[in-house]
């Protein structure tokens, strides 16, 4: 994508459930440089928790990359979550609200969609699967 | 990250100091369930005041807290979300449907209360 990079990228690795914790909290400190107001904070925390853990879940590691981003002086948040786990057979169930192959309440992918402004994903059977979303300042 | 529980007459409160993982979810929610039946509780408060981020793991963990709770004949109350939490959780689609909800542990407590669930001791304060 086109956008042009405000800051330094953030990597934070993904392999346990406290990776989780850490990269929503390094993303709410991200976007929080970016001057977001506080309901986008817990929204961009929310969604990369649920990304997160997807990657754990699923794909057991991965990482989560954060980024600020500019385009054309709109600038915003931009989160992708990457893995090189199983990948997801049939995205469109996937994308589904209640739609969990792990007992979860299959909200995750579906309640990221909703919760931010961009949402795009690639998954590839056996290579892995990559989310990414992002959130404009308005 | 242990989450302090403090008997508190006939309730149990659990303060959720910072951000939780999911395995300290799932301890504190066997912790609670093993707690009510060992002290004979009547109602148990969850103080999620600290929280910034409320996801479908925690949603549904509260929500199984509450159930188990319930089976074992006491009321669970869930206290404090925030408001930034509350839209972050709708938008999610997240709900905690049937169980009871307060804006603060003020509020929890009146609303055990009310149930009738505390003996007239119940909001004082027991040192152990």
């Amino acid at each position: 994508m086109g956008f042009a990079l405000i800051a330094h990228e953030v990597r934070v690795s993904i392999d346990c459930d406290a990776d989780i914790v850490l990269a929503r909290q390094k993303g709410r400190q991200l976007a929080s440089q970016c001057g977001f107001p506080s309901t986008d904070l817990a929204v961009v925390a929310t969604a990369i928790s649920e990304l997160a853990r997807n990657i754990v879940r699923y794909a057991v590691r991965g990482e989560v990359i954060l980024r600020l981003i500019d385009d054309n002086g709109k600038r915003g948040i931009e989160v992708v979550a990457a893995d090189d786990g199983p990948g997801i057979p049939d995205i469109g169930l996937a994308m589904q609200d209640g739609y969990s192959t792990s007992g979860g309440l299959g909200l995750g992918l579906p309640g990221t969609r909703r919760l931010m402004d961009e949402f795009e994903i690639t998954s590839d059977f056996s290579k892995g699967t990559t989310v990414t979303v992002r959130r404009w300042k308005r | 990250m242990q989450v302090p529980i403090l008997k508190q007459g006939a309730y149990l409160i659990a303060t959720v100091q910072s951000a939780l993982t999911d395995e300290d979810l799932k301890q504190l929610r066997d912790t609670l369930v093993l707690s009510v039946s060992k002290v004979r509780a009547r109602g148990v408060i969850v103080d999620v005041t600290a929280l910034d981020v409320i996801d479908s793991f925690a949603t549904r963990t509260l929500r199984d807290v509450a159930h188990m709770i319930r089976l074992r004949g006491a009321e669970t109350v869930i206290v404090g979300i925030q408001p930034e939490v509350a839209f972050s959780m709708v938008k999610l689609g997240l709900t905690l449907e049937g169980i009871a909800t307060s804006l603060d542990l003020e509020e929890g407590l009146a609303y055990l209360n009310r149930k009738g669930n505390g003996s007239d001791h119940g909001v004082r304060t027991h040192r152990s």
